[in-house]
């Protein structure tokens, strides 16, 4: 019988501590009655009130919020094809194109998206944002849903057509259904990833568009307000929400996808 | 004619051929069992039939009709999987239904057809319960029930007795062999199991290789195998190596290694081919291998040896004999007699004995 | 209508949609970012025409110009080397942190552990600006840490320093940002391991020291080739990290690649720094790959 040594759980806690206590800060400093992140003065709600007269940051926040639902049911739709292709057929290019933006730095896809859009002639805004962010979130979509097919059994599928369904009858009955929860994960992911993406948003938007994390950006870049600890606390309240229900809805294709 | 025709079909994986040139022919009614070891191309062959999977070669007939290029759907042939393929997001009820909501039959005549197919596998009561609140026997019963609702032509199964217990699936095989009288539909089965094959089935085609070796009932394919591969995979048999001394229409000698001239049975029409110095084995059941300390009775092909070792299984205990010229050879004998559990010792020396006609010479 | 033609009907249009997709909005831009390293600079930025009409008649205006830019100024090399060792360290730092916790995970009982992983996603989950924002302020000149710090240094005579701005301070952001990519691979791979190796090699003699030296640790391997790569690459691109946190000390490759892009507008140039990143990320996807399998279990 090995004993339970008590370092490992010291050590993982103190990980843990170090994944939370900014964020914690963050909160804490964003009820704070300073202008300053340096010292407890006392608890306010003010940062929050300013927030919702922040004409810049609300515009924002009703960008990113349109770009993210836009792109994440356009990749949802995209990504659950990508990902039944790739598992269903043996394919080079596809798995390729689905994988890269995923495995190079994000500055690539950035980088070279403006250059696509600028050469095109279009007008960086909006819509460019938009077609970047389907784009990468396609990829994290099909991951979820290629492991949620590969976890199925195979002969689900085909007990469904030697029962006489046709083979789109058997997808729509057995196979949709069956991997219908990655596809609302992969769609919870897509709209997390899209409203939170900021390098290749940075790149893809002009001047034409701005999103929160590029209005937390500037905020930040410029002169450190107690307004970006209420934004962000607002941020991480609504993740967490989310990220609660894709966990109910499917823990596994969570892990897979991050 | 034969509902199920199987034409010189193959197939073939990259280099590996799974299917070489199958031909059978499968009368309506029947069980029949498609028997051999792991990747002999068995499953290969009840997925062409399904329609999974298509030959490159030959061609697959039902009810006379070919059925090339014919989807699953569209074949009157259904399937219970090895894993039961139980859609895991309905219920028992809707899971049976399947088939009779694809072929567009009413409500309440599905709902009355699927209570029926339930009572039939004695599953009346289980319709609200999900594949995944089922014991592994129920779930087979489910997956058979499913694949039944609709009276398909034929029934294939695919190994589906092979995740339960023993005990369990000596009662299934039971159940399936009545079931199969009763409904009347023709079962082909897959097994690598050769007593479950033995059990279950009208006739066998034992399959090594992608090819067929035998093909026969049950009794003949134990009682006489028609090459080693058979001999020694139905079953367990004495090999003897050796070669043929004389034959005639009358009478087949043996010269076996460590063992000497023995007498057997003529191989018929094979008279011209077996001749003098051909070699091959002897295939003897152990059953059919008598030891005892006296000699045993005229008319028996005779050596000596002593008691090697032996297994007690309950109701026989296999000894093995080694002869004095070392070569082995396992008799099987009951233990019906009371008080008698054991009658050799290891070491004891014993007459070992085996009637002519009860072993067969094999050249393959 | 054939059964073949209908299959490949069908593979065709689920395929055919997110193929287009992809190859319009990433094959192609890549493709235009591999030409536009060939071409020369814009009068007024961005790119000079890619057909020229000179007296010789029409021609094509590409040159290895940037290319040639890159190689002579050992500025880039050197950046791109600091890049490197900012990554290297961070997966290593995330590795010592990661190893632990993802061990620890891996051997809490079944409802614990789901939770475990869970607490590990979360933060990862919040927006990254924020995570990056939060050091901001704990690494600011006012805040507790520093004031803390610069007491005990003054205590030992030694003089006040600057933690936000520094190179410290962007891999303290990098790590931060990285750590759950090197825990989940590594609990993944730990999660699978059988207890029982660990018992029998118990039984036989090794101690806890061996036991995880001579176990644990190389079926790991694995784990640890597929988080390093996970933190590593995009560590090694990142711009927005030591664009916050870094001042004029931290520079990154990809602040360089940012700056050619928006603010020098040197487009060819930017694609030149571009297109090496790019191969060495892929080049160190294609060995932790290539490491990964040869050390399959």
């Amino acid at each position: 019988m090995r004993k339970n040594s008590l370092w490992l759980p010291l050590a993982g806690f103190l990980v843990y501590v170090f994944l939370y206590a900014p964020l914690l800060i963050v909160v804490a400093f964003s009820f704070n009655d300073s202008r300053l992140n340096s010292q407890w003065v006392g608890f306010t709600l003010e940062w929050y009130r300013v927030l919702l007269h922040h004409e810049a940051m609300l515009q924002a926040a009703g960008n990113s919020l349109l770009i993210a639902l836009v792109a994440s049911a356009v990749s949802t739709v995209l990504g659950t094809m990508a990902g039944f292709a790739m598992y269903r057929f043996r394919l080079r290019v596809l798995p390729l194109l689905v994988l890269a933006p995923i495995a190079i730095p994000e500055i690539l896809t950035g980088v070279s998206l403006l250059l696509f859009f600028v050469l095109l002639g279009m007008t960086l805004g909006m819509v460019s944002i938009i077609l970047s962010h389907i784009a990468f979130c396609l990829g994290f979509v099909a991951i979820v849903v290629r492991s949620r097919l590969a976890g199925m059994d195979e002969s689900l599928t085909e007990a469904a057509r030697d029962l006489g369904a046709t083979p789109w009858c058997a997808f729509r009955r057995v196979t949709l259904p069956l991997i219908m929860p990655g596809v609302v994960a992969g769609a919870l992911m897509a709209f997390t990833l899209s409203i939170d993406d900021f390098v290749i948003t940075f790149f893809t938007a002009g001047v034409g568009a701005s999103t929160l994390p590029l209005q937390i950006y500037t905020m930040v870049k410029t002169s450190v307000t107690p307004e970006v600890n209420a934004i962000s606390s607002l941020l991480m309240l609504l993740t967490l929400v989310l990220i609660l229900v894709a966990s109910k809805l499917s823990p596994s294709a969570l892990r897979s996808g991050a | 004619m034969a509902l199920l025709e199987i034409r010189g079909v193959s197939r073939r994986f990259g280099d590996f051929l799974a299917v070489d040139d199958v031909s059978l022919s499968i009368e309506a009614g029947e069980f029949f069992c498609l028997l051999g070891p792991s990747g002999c191309g068995k499953t290969t062959l009840l997925r062409m039939v399904a329609g999974f999977d298509a030959p490159d070669g030959g061609a697959i007939l039902l009810d006379g009709r070919d059925v090339a290029g014919i989807p699953p759907e569209k074949r009157d042939v259904h399937t219970v999987f090895q894993s039961y393929a139980l859609f895991p997001h309905m219920t028992v009820a809707q899971n049976i239904a399947f088939p009779l909501t694809m072929a567009g039959v009413g409500a309440e005549a599905s709902r009355r057809r699927v209570e029926e197919a339930l009572d039939g596998v004695s599953l009346g009561g289980m319709s609200g319960r999900y594949p995944s609140e089922l014991s592994g026997g129920q779930r087979q019963r489910v997956a058979v029930a499913r694949a039944l609702v609709d009276r398909p032509k034929l029934l294939l199964l695919d190994e589906p007795l092979a995740a339960l217990d023993a005990k369990l699936k000596e009662r299934m095989q039971l159940e399936l062999i009545t079931l199969q009288k009763e409904v009347g539909i023709t079962f082909v089965y897959v097994t690598h199991d050769q007593q479950e094959a033995l059990a279950l089935s009208h006739r066998i085609a034992v399959m090594n290789r992608g090819r067929v070796e035998q093909m026969d009932e049950p009794s003949r394919l134990y009682g006489s195998p028609r090459n080693r591969f058979v001999a020694d995979f139905i079953g367990t048999c004495n090999l003897l190596e050796g070669e043929v001394a004389a034959h005639s229409r009358d009478a087949l000698e043996l010269r076996l290694d460590g063992i000497g001239t023995v007498r057997s049975s003529p191989v018929e029409g094979q008279v011209e081919r077996l001749v003098p110095g051909v070699r091959g084995v002897l295939a003897l059941r152990p059953e059919k291998v008598a030891i005892s300390r006296e000699a045993p009775l005229p008319g028996h092909n005779r050596t000596t040896g002593k008691v090697f070792d032996f297994l007690y299984l309950g109701d026989v205990t296999i000894y093995v004999v080694e002869l004095d010229s070392g070569v082995r050879v396992e008799a099987m004998l009951p233990n019906s007699a009371p008080g008698r559990a054991k009658f050799f010792e290891a070491g004891d020396s014993v007459h070992v004995g085996w009637l002519p006609e009860a072993g067969v010479f094999l050249t393959d | 209508m054939s059964a073949a033609w209908r299959a490949s009907l069908q593979r065709f249009l689920i395929t055919g949609p997110p193929l287009v997709y992809l190859l319009l909005f990433f094959g192609i831009p890549t493709l235009i970012m591999v030409l536009a390293s060939l071409r020369l600079p814009g009068e007024f930025g961005g790119l000079a025409p890619l057909w020229e009409t000179g007296p010789s008649g029409t021609e094509l205006n590409l040159s290895l110009e940037s290319y040639g830019r890159f190689f002579s100024d050992s500025l880039y090399a050197w950046l791109f080397f600091k890049s490197f060792l900012y990554a290297l360290v961070t997966a290593v730092a995330c590795l010592l942190l990661a190893y632990p916790l993802a061990l620890l995970i891996a051997r809490s009982p079944g409802k614990r552990r789901d939770l475990l992983v869970l607490l590990v996603i979360l933060p990862f989950w919040s927006n990254f600006l924020i995570r990056v924002y939060a050091w901001m302020i704990i690494l600011g000149p006012e805040s507790v840490l520093t004031r803390t710090l610069n007491a005990l240094l003054a205590g030992l005579g030694i003089a006040p320093v600057e933690l936000l701005f520094t190179p410290f301070a962007v891999l303290v952001g990098l790590v931060y940002v990285h750590l759950p990519f090197m825990v989940l691979p590594l609990f993944a791979n730990l999660e699978k391991h059988d207890p029982a190796l660990l018992d029998a090699a118990q039984d036989l003699g090794a101690g806890a020291w061996s036991r995880f030296w001579r176990v644990t640790f190389p079926l790991s391997l694995p784990g640890v080739y597929a988080g390093t790569a996970l933190v590593f690459i995009p560590a090694f691109g990142i711009f927005a990290i030591p664009d916050l946190l870094g001042g004029t000390q931290g520079i990154m490759i990809g602040n360089v690649i940012k700056q050619q892009f928006l603010d020098t507008r040197d487009w060819p140039f930017g694609s030149v720094l571009s297109m090496v990143l790019t191969v060495g990320a892929l080049a160190l996807a294609g060995l932790a790959a290539l490491f990964g399998r040869r050390t399959r279990v």
